[in-house]
């Protein structure tokens, strides 16, 4: 491919890569603390405090914000919605990524990472909920490399091995949607078990449905935004079906998030209702579940239904960016923010800066290494031996 | 096939995650095991001397205290365990004085650690303990969320072997037909191990012969589905660190309904999402069918018009051909009948 003979003309010196080789290095450092120091030497948790963003962001909202996979291939191979084909390649690559990082992250997080196979190959402990997490995340993860595997097949040039994976394609999705409700749920309902500790106007024994409903909306707008951003930097290797059909998969993500969003606040309201915790709403965590209800779940609703109705594709950009941002403010929330809400102030937790770093390094592997994939292999356009086998 | 496989695995491993737990909550009303031991603290006998604690890090090999246990000066501030202490006295402000309350595991009789541990790390053994395996640990620390008295405390300093670190009740001298260290050093006999039944009826004796000391309820004998370690006091127990909204429902009766749901998922949603695909397909082939036939329609459509203007067209120019035949004719015979007339004149001339 062209691509190949042109990258290597510009100069390496651009903004982004600066930026990018800084976190690395800092990354690198910090790394190299964590695993001769142990967890004490870089983060601030403690004995309150098990658990910090390494957690709330790398995990909660790692997996939340990779829910573009399952979205975008079950709209498009078990709803039909063809128009959505074009997008079906860089949401799976979106998601493969981002389920990759999380495993990689929690290699930081858990004080013996060379034992994360022990749940499911040495000892099973089937009654708690991280287990399966863990054994729907092994296998997500195992789902969405071989849905994945054609984009780098072709680019190998492995036609029939790509044809295989191919046919397999209706029963993958599936799957991927199947392990998706279970470990997207999951996750909320890790926090079933503590009622004592999440304040009551997070806490609830929906928790499992909320996660999996919001994981939907976090998947489209994830789409939408990634879309976006990829869009200006990633133009050239667009083909003009992708680009033909990027308006149309913006506007119906738009409407699809839109209806799910407000389904969202309903069933949010309800479990406010079933608990009936109406009376915590005056107080300061009160105060805050409202900006978290009305800015980040109903606003992006309503500006989504309007971005729609007038075929605003910047609006529904808008809308898209702000529910990603919704979502790593609920999960926050639940993990962070409203976790251990009974402890007083100076007990609380909040991320150091070695935590930080390893996060931001998280994220920018994972953009290096989808610019290193999209600039390569066929995500954004069709590789042209396979036109029109779809 | 292949998805008949994975699927069967996932459905196998979703039903026996759900399995136990239904079978334990199934039930509705909780029934502990009859062996299982336990302690009884009574706060109104404590006197804040922390040789629990000194005989806990010695029982236990624990790393030597900042300060020496017989320094009461500690007590000032609220402790919590930690990984080098597995129990701590607290003091409280009372009605009539200091009261005093030792912290350590309560050794839960369905634990929420044993449940969330997705390594089976922890273990309820029939005396009562519960006891945590290192060898099979990851180091979630799951356990120390899950758990509602917050204590399992966990190694952040150790790199290579961090551990779960809690009371074990002292698990390794019971065996031994031992007492707990904490309970054998009590000089003001504050702590009476014992089973949990035997345990229940002296407290309840306690209470009963002395109403104005005692607060009327035993504190663990139903928070979070009971625990083996028991509380009785003068002091409201949320007054004493013992947090009074815990509820009773135990940590796994907490999570049943979401790991019931995990079977269902795996049986519903493949038929569902089946379902919805073989709409969507007949929708598509029905769409296409229909595209097909309009467009054969438009076809025959077309051609019969086509047909049609080319018959009108071709009568047409039959039509125009006859005249023009007509008019050739009639122009022929015109220019044969007037040759006549000339040649008429002519012989009339000639004549």
């Amino acid at each position: 491919m062209s691509v190949d003979n042109a990258a290597p003309k510009k100069s390496f010196f651009t903004p982004f890569n600066l930026i990018a080789t800084m976190i690395l290095i800092a990354g690198v450092v910090v790394s190299v603390m964590r695993f001769t120091g142990g967890l004490g030497a870089v983060t601030n948790l403690d004995q309150n405090n098990p658990w910090g963003i390494w957690i709330g962001f790398d995990l909660l909202c790692g997996v939340a914000l990779a829910a573009g996979g399952y979205t975008t291939s079950a709209a498009c191979y078990i709803f039909g919605l063809k128009k959505f084909h074009a997008g079906v390649r860089p949401a799976i690559l979106t998601a493969f990524l981002g389920y990759a990082l999380v495993v990689f992250a929690l290699g930081y997080d858990v004080g013996r990472p060379w034992r994360l196979p022990y749940p499911i190959f040495v000892q099973q402990g089937t009654t708690s909920l991280l287990f399966e997490v863990g054994l729907c995340v092994m296998l997500y993860l195992t789902v969405l490399f071989i849905e994945f595997s054609p984009a780098a097949l072709e680019w190998l040039g492995m036609r029939k091995i790509r044809n295989i994976v191919v046919k397999m394609t209706l029963a993958l999705t599936i799957f991927g949607v199947v392990l998706s409700t279970l470990h997207q749920s999951s996750l909320g309902a890790l926090f079933t078990i503590a009622p004592s500790k999440l304040h009551p106007l997070w806490y609830s024994q929906y928790l499992p449905l909320f996660f999996f409903v919001s994981s939907i909306c976090a998947g489209m707008s994830m789409v939408i935004f990634e879309g976006t951003l990829s869009h200006k930097p990633m133009h050239h290797l667009m083909d003009a079906e992708y680009l033909d059909n990027h308006d149309g998969l913006i506007l119906g993500f738009g409407k699809a998030t839109s209806i799910v969003l407000f389904g969202y606040f309903a069933i949010k309201v309800i479990g406010l209702a079933y608990d009936n915790n109406w009376h915590y709403l005056t107080t300061g965590y009160g105060a805050w579940f409202m900006v978290e209800m009305l800015g980040f779940v109903a606003l992006p609703s309503f500006l989504y239904a309007i971005g729609v109705r007038d075929r605003n594709i910047t609006l529904i950009k808008w809308a898209a960016g702000l529910t990603v941002l919704g979502i790593v403010v609920n999960r926050f929330n639940i993990s962070m923010v409203a976790f251990n809400y009974h402890l007083p102030a100076a007990l609380r937790y909040f991320p150091s800066w070695g935590e930080i770093t390893i996060s931001l390094f998280v994220v920018t592997i994972g953009v290096v290494v989808f610019r290193f994939i999209t600039t390569r292999m066929p995500i954004f356009f069709e590789h042209p031996d396979y036109k029109d086998e779809h | 096939m292949l998805r008949r496989t994975f699927l069967g695995l996932l459905g196998a491993a979703g039903a026996s995650a759900a399995l136990p737990k239904s079978a334990k909550a199934g039930g509705h009303e909780f029934q502990p095991h009859p062996d299982t031991h336990g302690v009884l603290f009574d706060a109104t006998r404590c006197i804040g001397c922390r040789r629990c604690e000194k005989a806990c890090n010695e029982v236990n090999d624990l790393p030597a205290p900042d300060k020496p246990f017989d320094d009461l000066s500690v007590l000032e501030q609220e402790r919590r365990t930690t990984e080098k202490a597995y129990t701590v006295v607290n003091k409280y402000a009372g009605k009539g004085g200091p009261v005093f309350r030792k912290t350590q595991c309560n050794h839960c009789l369905e634990p929420a650690c044993a449940s969330a541990c997705f390594v089976r790390a922890f273990k309820k053994l029939p005396n009562g303990a519960v006891v945590y395996d290192a060898s099979v640990c990851v180091g979630c620390r799951y356990c120390m969320v899950a758990c509602p008295f917050g204590i399992p405390a966990y190694e952040y300093d150790e790199p290579i072997t961090p551990r779960v670190m809690k009371c074990t009740m002292c698990a390794p001298r019971l065996a031994e037909g031992k007492l707990p260290g904490c309970v054998e050093i009590c000089p003001k006999e504050a702590l009476v191990y014992g089973p949990r039944e035997e345990l229940i009826k002296v407290a309840r004796e306690r209470i009963r012969r002395f109403p104005e000391r005692y607060l009327d309820h035993v504190y663990g004998e139903k928070e979070m589905g009971g625990t083996s370690w028991l509380y009785i006091s003068g002091e409201p127990f949320s007054n004493i660190g013992l947090r009074e909204d815990l509820g009773t429902k135990s940590a796994p009766e907490l999570t049943a309904g979401a790991l019931a749901a995990v079977p269902m998922v795996v049986g519903l949603w493949p038929v569902v999402l089946g379902g919805i695909w073989a709409v969507t397909q007949r929708n598509a082939k029905i769409a296409n069918q229909e595209r097909v036939m309009a467009v054969k329609d438009a076809l025959t459509k077309a051609g019969s018009e086509a047909e049609k203007k080319l018959a009108d067209e071709l009568s047409k120019a039959e039509v125009a051909n006859k005249r023009r035949i007509e008019v050739e004719v009639k122009k022929a015979v015109e220019e044969a009948l007037s040759a006549k007339d000339d040649d008429a004149e002519n012989n009339e001339e000639e004549s």
